[in-house]
């Protein structure tokens, strides 16, 4: 199967794609883009590949089977015990060290404790993530190995004391790096039998059927015939200059796959938010960045979730339950942190600090816009700030008050754009 | 020259030209470390608008300040003249040249060839747009209280043409202020006959220098119109227009162009020729001179060529035909003043772009914003909006500073500039499938 990669490797999190010679999408991956770039970009590619396969699997199941099933289901299950499976082994390797760590610590407490502790803590890590990972819980776009540990593992040690709660989240900030920078291989027909073990009882009869397919679908030749990174990091990629390209044309790019009508491009992701006028032909006709500052980016998000104690998933859903937008004066990040901790002092309900931030994020990037030549005809909102709803909420509010009734498009694909731009670019080549 | 090795290899050799060029900046230079000695006076005065011609048919001598300041950025001391007028309570917004002339004149003034510059015997401030500089010579007034002052204001063409009125205003102006001021501080009587003379050597320079710029028509081009455009310029917008030997360097350097159209030879970069042409580019702004070797870099790295620039026009336009002439002496200098590019409205920089950009077949427009220019950074997205939708081409915007380097933002500017070119790579290969497909 001839098959085209793309890879963008962002400042938060690191997306792969795979396209089939129709542009179509066969597989997605994503990771969290820690500090070993290389290490990113391989695993959401070898992400991108495993989802390829179940894509692949889920195809052949529906052709071969009679309509009774509903195949669709039945291979999310499947691809979620798969992914439990990874978790475990990676899970296995971060608990050794912590374990090891433990040992040889000694700050009051016997070593023996802490190792009691450590261990309780992560057997109840491993019942919180399995349960999710079995219940179709975890959202796969933003939730990565490390927000799947520290959160239980948070929650299991935070009734201790002080000093203690302290040397416990040292010992997981010493070792989780590391282990997050192991390059794991997986084989995806073993752990797929494992999966299959642990689907519900009553499924397990369909073993027989996807194992039929299974040994095919492993088989399958998926080294892409080409590649192409993109991204922040897209200079640090162990790739030669061929296979790089400006994150500007590639979100361009897989805007106007999905919309074609796309005029202006609208991306806001960690660091820097783009505004991008192209033309019928996905073209950058022109382009303006954030320079200098990044406030008004995914990172404005997470240091303000920071301030207020938050997920930054939560932050949009709760300022969606404002009534009205507090005033955010400023651009910076750290003044605006300020200005919030004010608000909260004052008595203001956090719904509307939040609701203001968020309407202070969206006229920051109109600001480019405008430097950019402004909305001329049909928008495309990419980027992982595209699934905030607040942002949204407020992007569709300007754009009406400032250009009037023009189409704006989201797709749930939105943090994909840039890679799947870039895989387009090396097909087209 | 260029000369031909045995193997067949061109070797680069600095230029004839450039090195007269050097020799001429030298003896200037040479020339104002011994006014004590000679006796000369001195005039501090601006590069747009500036009156050359008529100065030194005072014998008196120009200095020109913001070229000290670009090249004291070159030579990596701005940093340090900046700090220092910080230091005075300059804001960190005011335009970087200013502040970096001011550090280096309280730092005892020494210029680009380590040689002390003389105090100014009289400011002359030509005004031609950039509102920064009356406040700057009434700073320099405060740091050289003996000096004369004298104001030639230049009408902004507001309608985006010259009136019959500015040019009776300005020569209102030269017959009534500025001349008399030159006449007291030289004790030089004014004469027509001589300042005439030199407009008419001023014009012959200047039809070779449009000679050069027009070069830019062949592909490939044999100039680079923005960072060689530097070194074209520096004899005709400085201290030697409306000299013979400002002629003799404009006829070398013309025959060292003629000679590389010849050879289908592009332009000479800090690494040599430049091999291939991949983009030709059209520029608003000047260059930053921080960092300015590295700054051409990220161009001629990538075969881009600067076919035109707005930066080449500061100190005088002469592509529609205006030319300095001795017919009527202070007509000629009124009518320079006011075509000057910063004093030319935005429709009129627009027009005179798009001009560059259709003229010399530019594949992309290019705007290098300056972070301290309060006077002209404004517009500049107006501009390129408006070319962007009369031309349909790519256009890309960097900011970096004149002479400010923690305004140069290295990965910045090479992000940017990624994006740009492909950009234009982009075009270009779609503009080939559609060929080939018809």
């Amino acid at each position: 199967m001839k098959t085209y990669l793309g890879i963008d490797l962002g400042s938060t999190t690191s997306k792969a794609v795979l396209i089939d010679d129709k542009h179509n999408i066969i597989g997605r991956g994503i990771t969290n883009t820690r500090s070993n770039y290389e290490v990113a970009a391989e695993i959401a590619r070898m992400e991108a590949e495993f989802n390829s396969r179940f894509t692949i699997l889920l195809r052949r199941m529906k052709e071969s089977s009679s309509g009774e099933v509903d195949w669709n289901h039945l291979v999310a299950l499947l691809e979620g015990r798969f992914h439990y499976l990874q978790f475990e082994e990676r899970f296995a390797e971060l608990k050794n060290a912590m374990l090891e760590q433990a040992n040889h610590a000694s700050n009051g407490v016997p070593a023996a404790e802490i190792v009691e502790i450590i261990r309780s803590a992560c057997n109840d890590v491993e019942t919180t993530v399995k349960d999710k990972f079995f219940n179709n819980k975890v959202s796969s776009t933003s939730e990565f190995f490390r927000d799947l540990f520290s959160e239980p593992y948070m929650h299991a040690i935070q009734h201790h004391e002080r000093d203690l709660f302290d040397h416990l989240v040292a010992i997981y900030d010493r070792c989780i790096t590391p282990v997050e920078n192991q390059l794991i291989e997986f084989n995806f027909i073993d752990l797929t039998e494992q999966a299959l073990d642990f689907m519900p009882e009553e499924l397990r009869s369909l073993r027989k059927e996807v194992a039929v397919h299974l040994s095919e679908v492993a088989a399958i030749n998926l080294d892409p015939a080409d590649f192409i990174g993109t991204g922040y990091g897209r200079q640090l990629l162990p790739f030669d200059q061929k296979h790089i390209k400006s994150e500007i044309l590639c979100h361009a790019m897989g805007a106007h796959t999905y919309f074609p009508g796309t005029r202006t491009v609208l991306d806001i992701g960690g660091q820097d938010t783009k505004a991008i006028q192209v033309d019928e032909h996905g073209l950058v006709t022109s382009f303006q960045m954030n320079d200098r500052c990044a406030a008004g980016c995914g990172r404005y998000l997470g240091y303000i979730s920071d301030e207020m104690s938050m997920s930054v998933g939560e932050l949009g859903p709760l300022a969606l339950k404002a009534e009205y937008e507090s005033n955010i004066c400023s651009t910076c990040t750290v003044f605006a942190g300020a200005e919030l901790r004010e608000y909260l002092n004052l008595g203001e309900k956090k719904e509307n600090i939040l609701a203001g931030l968020h309407k202070a994020i969206v006229q920051r990037a109109f600001g480019l816009l405008a430097r950019s030549g402004g909305v001329r005809n049909e928008m495309t909102f990419t980027g992982g700030v595209a699934r905030n709803p607040a942002v949204v909420k407020y992007v569709k509010q300007l754009v009406i008050q400032n250009y009037g009734d023009i189409t704006i498009n989201l797709h749930p694909d939105s943090i994909f754009m840039g890679a799947l731009g870039a895989a387009i670019f090396s097909e087209a080549r | 020259m260029l000369s031909r090795l045995e193997g067949g290899e061109m070797t680069v050799q600095k230029e004839n030209s450039m090195l007269k060029q050097k020799q001429m900046l030298a003896d200037h230079f040479m020339e104002l470390s011994q006014v004590r000695e000679t006796g000369k006076k001195v005039v501090y005065t601006f590069v747009p608008g500036n009156l050359t011609e008529l100065i030194y048919s005072f014998d008196m001598l120009p200095v020109y300040p913001e070229i000290n300041a670009l090249q004291s950025g070159m030579r990596k001391k701005s940093r340090d003249y900046i700090r220092e007028a910080e230091d005075m309570g300059y804001s960190e917004d005011i335009c970087s040249y200013v502040k970096c002339d001011i550090g280096m004149m309280v730092q005892g003034n020494i210029g680009p060839t380590g040689q002390q510059l003389p105090p100014p015997d009289l400011l002359l401030l030509s005004y031609t747009g950039c509102f920064v500089f009356m406040k700057w010579f009434e700073n320099l007034k405060h740091l050289y209280p003996d000096a004369e002052i004298a104001m030639l204001h230049i009408p902004y063409q507001e309608a985006g043409r010259i009136e019959p009125d500015h040019i009776e205003y300005i020569k209102e102006q030269l017959r009534t202020e500025v001349i008399p001021k030159l006449e007291k501080v030289s004790g030089v009587k004014f004469d027509e006959t001589k300042l005439g003379e030199k407009l008419d050597l001023s014009a012959k320079a200047e039809d070779l220098l449009i000679e050069i710029f027009d070069s830019a028509q062949n592909r490939p081009s044999p100039i680079d119109a923005y960072f060689g455009g530097v070194y074209y310029i520096g004899p005709i917008f400085t201290a030697f227009r409306g000299s013979p030997e400002c002629v003799d360097y404009y006829e070398e350097l013309a025959s060292e162009v003629r000679f590389r159209v010849e050879n289908k030879m592009g332009p000479i970069t800090p690494d040599g020729v430049l091999k291939e042409e991949n983009f030709r580019l059209v520029v608003e702004g000047p260059p930053n001179w921080t960092h300015f070797r590295g700054f051409w870099k990220l161009f001629y790295e990538m075969g881009a060529v600067f076919v035109g620039s707005t930066y080449t026009r500061v100190g005088g336009v002469y592509d529609d035909g205006f030319r300095h002439s001795s017919d009527d002496p202070l007509k000629s200098l009124a009518e320079y003043c006011l075509g000057c590019y910063t004093n030319r409205n935005l429709p009129q920089r627009i027009d005179l772009i798009e001009r560059f950009i259709t003229r010399y077949h530019a594949d992309g427009f290019l705007v290098n914003s300056i972070k301290s220019c309060n006077s002209f950074s404004a517009g500049q997205l107006v501009m390129m909006r408006e070319l962007e939708e009369r031309l349909q081409i790519p256009v890309g915007f960097i900011e970096t500073d004149l002479v400010d380097p923690r305004y140069y933002s290295y990965s910045n500017i090479k992000n940017r500039l990624d994006s740009f070119f492909q950009m234009l790579e982009q075009r270009q290969i779609m503009k080939r499938r559609m060929e080939a497909v018809v």
